[in-house]
C-alpha cells in the first residue's frame, strides 16, 4: 500500500503536527514502507490464530475502589504555565 | 407525505465509584478545581492506569439487567483526539470489545403497550475535564477533576421511532441504573447524558436516511424537544429540496433549534487502536454468578409483583416503580397503613403533588413513608375524613407535628363518631331550618338526594368537618323522614 502526499497532510493535521514541504516526501515514503512491511507480514495465513489485543500473555489486573490519592494541586500548577483559581488556563478553545 | 423518524441513542452513564476508574483520585462532587485531577488524570508522564474493580463490577451488573452477554476479554482502546479537556490527547474508551454486548430494554408507552429496544452494547470509558469558557484574559479554564470518571456508554440500535419512546427508553435506563445503584442518575448534575442519532425516512422505507447527531443533551424534556425540533428540520429540508447532511449539530434550549456543531468530517477520525498500557480484561464466569445473586429486584419485575402482591393497577404499580426510592417509600408506608390502594393513593397523588409543587426529591421529602402510614390507618379506622387527612398531611409536611396522632390530638381533629354528639348536631341544625326542612319533606327522592346536601354541609361546617359523614348521613334520612 502506498500513500499519497495528501495521506500525509491529512495525519498531520490529525496529529497537530507541522510538516514541511521538503520532508513530507520523505515521510511519505517511509511510512509507505512500513505498510509495504505490514502487507507482507498480512501474507501469513494466521486462520488458527485468535487476534490478541495485546502481545503479553497477562490479563489486566484491578484494584480496589478506595481513594488513596491527596491533593497535590500547589505541586502540579508550580509547573503549568498559566493557573487562575486553581484552573489550567489554555489558548480559548471554541468549538 | 408520511415521514418515520428512526433514532437511536447512545447515554453516558456515570458510575458512582469512589474512586476514578484508572486512578485513584476521589470522584466526590462539588470539590475545589482541580483538588481531585492527580498524576495520572493529569497525563503526566510516567504514569500507568491500574483499572477500578467497582467499575467493571458496575458494567456486568448493568449488563445483566439487560439481559446482555458479557465480554469474558474486553479490550480498552484509545480513541483519539485533541481538547484540553482531554491532557491525554485520546480518551480510553472501549470499541471492538466492550464489557457489555447485546441486551434489550422494554419500554412502556403512554397508550400501556410495550416495545423492546435493542442495545447494541455497552462500554466502559472515562470522562473528560471541563473547559470553562469565561474569559480570563482570553484564555479558557479548565477543570479536571471529572476527568478519568467512570463511564458506561450504553449504545442502542436504531429502533425508536418518536421522541415519546426516546424519552420512555432514557426513562428506563435511568430507572435501571438507579436500581442497580451503579449511579445516582441525576441528569441536572451531568450524571446522566445523552447523545441523540435522528434521521428521518418515507414511512415504508427500508433504506435509513443520513442521520445527525445530536450531542450532550441533559434533560428529559430537552431529549424530547431536540428530537422533535431536529426531526422537523430534517422533513422541511428534504421536502424543500435538500439533502440531510452527516454532522454533529448542538442543541440550544433557549432558541429549540439544533444548530451545526462541527461537520468537518476528519474530526470524526479517532484512529482508534488498543491501548497499549492496559491488558485485555479477563472476566471469570464466577464473578459474572456472583453479580448475578446480587442483583436486586428490576423495575419489570417489582412492577408485576407490586400489581399481583397488592392488586395495584398497571398504572399505578408503574408509576411506583418508575423510581427504586419512591417503591421503597410504598412498601414502607403500606406495611404500616395496611391497605395498598390507599397507600399507592396517597403516595402517587398527595405525595407526589406536593413533592411536584416545591420541586424536591422524594428523598427531601419533609414526610416519611412512616408518617404517611401512620396517617393512614387513622382513615382507614375513621379517626378522621379524607378531607381531614388532607390538613393532617400538611400539617406533618409543615414539620408540626412527629406523627399523625400527634397532629390529630394537638389540633383536636378527631373524628366525632360519637352517636349522641351527631344526633345533638342533626337536631340543633333542623331546628334552624325550618324552611329548607318543609321543602325537603315535599320534594321527591331525586330532589331530596340535592336537598340533603345543604344539611350535611351545615354539620359538617358546624363539625369543622370532624363529624363522621357515613353517620351524619345515616341520621339525618332518619330524621328527616320521621
Amino acid at each position: 500500500m502506498s500513500l499519497e502526499q495528501g495521506d500525509i497532510a491529512k495525519l498531520a493535521r490529525l496529529a497537530r503536527i507541522r510538516i514541511s514541504e521538503e520532508s513530507s516526501e520523505e515521510l511519505r515514503q517511509r511510512i509507505s514502507d512500513i505498510l509495504g512491511m505490514i502487507d507482507t507480514m498480512q501474507a501469513v495465513n494466521t486462520d488458527a490464530v485468535d487476534p490478541m489485543a495485546n502481545p503479553h500473555d497477562a490479563t489486566q489486573r484491578l484494584r480496589a475502589d478506595v481513594v488513596s490519592e491527596v491533593d497535590q494541586r500547589d505541586d502540579f500548577q508550580r509547573i503549568a504555565p498559566a493557573t487562575e483559581d486553581g484552573l489550567y488556563l489554555v489558548p480559548k478553545v471554541i468549538d | 407525505m408520511q415521514w418515520e423518524v428512526v433514532i437511536g441513542l447512545e447515554v453516558h452513564v456515570q458510575l458512582t465509584t469512589k474512586s476514578k476508574i484508572f486512578s485513584g483520585a476521589s470522584t466526590a462532587f462539588g470539590a475545589a478545581p482541580n483538588s481531585q485531577a492527580c498524576a495520572v488524570d493529569l497525563a503526566l508522564p510516567g504514569t500507568l492506569p491500574v483499572l477500578n474493580e467497582q467499575a467493571v463490577n458496575d458494567a456486568i451488573l448493568f449488563g445483566l439487567a439487560i439481559d446482555a452477554d458479557i465480554c469474558r476479554d474486553s479490550v480498552f482502546e484509545r480513541k483519539n483526539y485533541f481538547y484540553p479537556d482531554l491532557p491525554k490527547g485520546y480518551q480510553t474508551s472501549q470499541m471492538d470489545k466492550p464489557i457489555v454486548g447485546h441486551g434489550v430494554v422494554e419500554i412502556r408507552l403512554e397508550d400501556g403497550s410495550t416495545r423492546n429496544i435493542r442495545v447494541h452494547h455497552a462500554h466502559l470509558e472515562e470522562d473528560a475535564g471541563k473547559s470553562l469558557h469565561e474569559d480570563f484574559h482570553g484564555m479558557s479554564g479548565i477543570d479536571l477533576n471529572r476527568a478519568g470518571t467512570p463511564l458506561i456508554e450504553i449504545v442502542s440500535e436504531p429502533d425508536l421511532r418518536s421522541a415519546e419512546e426516546a424519552v420512555a427508553y432514557l426513562r428506563k435506563i435511568h430507572s435501571i441504573v438507579t436500581y442497580l445503584g451503579i449511579s445516582d442518575g441525576d441528569m441536572s448534575q451531568g450524571s446522566m447524558r445523552c447523545d441523540a442519532n435522528v434521521s428521518v425516512r418515507l414511512k415504508g422505507e427500508e433504506e435509513y436516511g443520513t442521520r445527525a447527531e445530536i450531542k450532550n443533551i441533559n434533560s428529559f424534556r430537552f431529549v424530547e424537544r431536540a428530537i422533535k425540533v431536529e426531526a422537523q428540520r430534517q422533513i422541511d429540508l428534504i421536502e424543500d429540496g435538500g439533502k440531510v447532511v452527516q454532522e454533529t449539530r448542538l442543541y440550544d434550549s433557549d432558541k429549540n433549534e439544533t444548530r451545526s456543531m462541527r461537520s468537518k468530517e476528519e474530526a470524526n477520525d479517532y484512529r482508534y487502536f488498543p491501548c497499549p498500557d492496559l491488558l485485555p480484561v479477563h472476566i471469570e464466569q464466577s464473578l459474572i454468578d456472583s453479580l448475578q445473586k446480587q442483583m436486586p429486584e428490576l423495575p419489570d419485575a417489582k412492577r408485576q409483583r407490586f400489581e399481583t402482591e397488592y392488586g395495584l393497577s398497571t398504572y399505578d404499580a408503574s408509576l411506583l416503580t418508575a423510581e427504586r426510592s419512591t417503591a421503597d417509600f410504598f412498601e414502607t408506608c403500606c406495611k404500616i397503613a395496611g391497605d395498598a390502594k390507599l397507600a399507592a393513593n396517597w403516595v402517587n397523588g398527595e405525595l407526589s403533588a406536593a413533592l411536584n409543587r416545591e420541586g424536591k426529591a422524594l428523598k427531601d421529602s419533609p414526610l416519611s413513608a412512616e408518617q404517611l402510614g401512620g396517617l393512614i390507618v387513622r382513615i382507614r379506622d375513621n379517626s378522621i375524613s379524607g378531607k381531614i387527612a388532607k390538613q393532617v398531611f400538611e400539617a406533618l409536611w409543615n414539620g408540626e407535628g412527629q406523627s399523625a396522632d400527634e397532629v390529630i390530638e394537638a389540633k383536636g381533629l378527631k373524628q366525632v363518631s360519637d352517636t349522641g354528639a351527631i344526633e345533638a348536631m342533626v337536631d340543633e341544625v333542623i331546628a334552624a331550618n325550618p324552611a329548607q326542612v318543609e321543602q325537603y319533606r315535599a320534594a321527591d327522592d331525586g330532589k331530596r338526594k340535592k336537598l340533603i346536601g345543604f344539611f350535611v354541609g351545615q354539620i359538617m361546617k358546624a363539625s369543622k368537618g370532624q363529624a363522621n359523614p357515613g353517620m351524619v348521613n345515616q341520621l339525618l334520612n332518619k330524621k328527616l323522614s320521621d
